[in-house]
């Protein structure tokens, strides 16, 4: 008795589904593109009062908030992008204070209540570029970073800030394993943060910042990588020397102190010339310092920025 | 030789078919259902890549299996495990080429040259290619088993070359990654190990399955063809 040539048979089949899951597949793919750029997904806490417009703004069609809130790079909540917006509903911010310290004349300790009331809260419209190659249109709220600088008053020695993230591994899931070392801490240069377009954000979409986006407070530098964007500030410290940083801890080679968005300078695994916004299908060119160069080019004169990466 | 319970067997291979395709349907109904989150280009070739490599290591587990236990049911299904390995291959491939890099072959070029991770996963892919060619009654004639068997040893280097390729992709988190390097140096270490220490003699674990499976009725073996029949599904 002949036994039915089962192979033949089997990839038969495996080819007729190879080309109805490609159809299906591209289908698909418009279908959640579309469906991803449509929905705005409306947020619930009452809008935050006394928001004005910001300046440097982007005209560029802004993500929608469900998409900036379901796709989070936030390892204290989960590695995955969909986990922040799961695992973070219940992490409380408040009460919550921020200290500042180190070199500058008025050390103190701030409720994150109060903080918000000391400066006029502004919208600014950011494009935000993953070092994933990845790229999103935020529409932030909160207030520059130099003016909180001018009232602490640094003192000649501080050259750099260091930032602090909370560290709580029994509200903060991520902590409980060493993806990387907790808690998560960045820094910038003193003319980097008090540049203009530096921002302290406690909002996003005119509301409070959801709590997967960094909520209460957290830093948005919209020339540099996302991961300089620390989350769930509770220090800055103004010091002398350069301070540690997160992710250049983790991994030297591939992500420096600086990280400025540079499409001339890949990540040694990935290329970093092209980006996909997302809710777009095309990858785009990915501009220097993220389309912000006439801001900030100017910071890093004469600095060989392969090195200094 | 006679086949009893053709049907079983054949309704058995369909439920394994189906179980295969599944998490392909499962990435078309969350595409339909919005599901897929913001970057669903990057969702799709992250599953399709994981299944991949599921997939493909599955493939290698029914050997191991019928050496430590005598178990020779799992193995009718080693080929089918194979391609899908290789089905979920080509859909991991073709998502990077034709939607996330859109046909940009430069761009693809300079990926393969410059990063190794995308290197050894198209290497892992190439070596996946002869296999599937190769895995039907016809060529396994044509080769002679002895050496269609050698050539099938591919299959734990494509296996390693995945592993690789997803260990050099993850930016932190290496959890994923080593669960597959861990089954797969488990899967490795019966290979290498189980000939030594069943082969130490009468009496031995294999010598004794082999025995309780023929009392049982489970096995009907042919010394001349066992091998070869081990090849076939």
């Amino acid at each position: 008795m002949k036994i039915t040539p089962l192979p033949l048979y089997l990839r038969r089949r495996e080819f007729l589904a190879l080309g109805a899951g490609s159809v299906v597949g591209s289908a698909a793919i418009s279908l959640s593109l579309a469906r991803s750029a449509l929905a705005s997904g409306e947020p619930t806490p009452p809008p935050l009062p006394n928001l004005r417009k910001g300046p440097f703004g982007t005209d560029e069609r802004q993500n929608s908030f469900a998409d900036i809130t379901h796709y989070n790079n936030y390892y204290e909540f989960g590695t995955d992008k969909s986990d922040p917006a799961a695992n973070a509903v219940v992490f409380p911010t408040r009460p919550w204070t921020i200290a500042f310290e180190g070199e500058i004349k008025n050390p103190q300790s701030v409720e994150i209540d109060e903080l918000v009331k000391w400066f006029p809260l502004e919208e600014r419209i950011y494009r935000m570029r993953c070092v994933e190659a990845w790229s999103m249109v935020i529409p932030w709220a909160g207030f520059p970073l130099a003016e909180l600088i001018r009232r602490l008053e640094p003192t000649p020695r501080a050259k750099y800030v260091a930032f602090t993230s909370r560290l709580d591994p029994s509200k903060m899931p991520g902590q409980r394993r060493h993806v990387l070392d907790w808690p998560y801490v960045e820094g910038l240069r003193l003319d980097e943060a008090t540049h203009p377009l530096t921002l302290l954000a406690v909002g996003l979409y005119g509301r409070p910042l959801p709590n997967q986006n960094g909520a209460p407070l957290r830093l948005v530098v919209p020339w540099k990588y996302g991961f300089k964007g620390i989350k769930a500030i509770t220090k800055v410290r103004f010091v002398e020397k350069e301070p540690p940083t997160t992710w250049n801890r983790m991994a030297p080679s591939e992500y420096g102190f600086y990280a400025n968005v540079n499409p001339d300078v890949d990540h040694p695994r990935w290329s970093q010339a092209r980006e996909r916004r997302i809710g777009e299908f095309f990858k785009r060119k990915t501009l220097p310092f993220n389309g912000y160069a006439d801001q900030v080019a100017h910071l890093y004169q004469g600095m060989d920025l392969r090195r200094f990466y | 030789m006679s086949r009893p319970h053709a049907w079983t067997k054949l309704l058995g291979r369909a439920a394994v078919f189906a179980a295969c395709g599944l998490p392909l349907a499962l990435i078309g109904f969350d595409a339909l259902g919005g599901r897929l989150g913001a970057n669903p280009i990057a969702t799709i070739m992250n599953r399709l890549g994981y299944w991949t490599l599921f997939f493909l290591l599955l493939s290698l587990v029914p050997t191991p299996l019928k050496t430590l236990f005598g178990w020779t049911s799992p193995v009718r299904f080693r080929r089918m495990l194979g391609l899908f390995a290789f089905f979920y291959a080509c859909l991991h491939l073709g998502t990077y080429v034709g939607v996330d890099q859109f046909f940009d072959l430069p761009a693809i070029a300079a990926d393969i040259v410059k990063r190794k991770f995308i290197t050894i996963g198209l290497l892992a892919f190439l070596l996946l290619l002869p296999l599937a060619i190769t895995s039907t009654d016809r060529w396994v004639r044509r080769l002679g088993f002895v050496r269609w068997k050698r050539l099938h040893r591919l299959s734990y280097l494509a296996a390693i070359c995945g592993v690789i390729h997803f260990t050099w992709r993850v930016k932190a988190d290496l959890r994923e990654p080593m669960i597959f390097a861990a089954a797969l140096a488990g899967l490795f270490a019966v290979r290498l190990l189980a000939p030594l220490v069943l082969r130490s003699g009468p009496g031995t674990a294999r010598a004794e399955s082999v025995a309780r499976a023929q009392e049982l009725g489970r096995l009907r073996i042919d010394p001349a063809r066992s091998s070869c029949g081990e090849a076939r599904s």
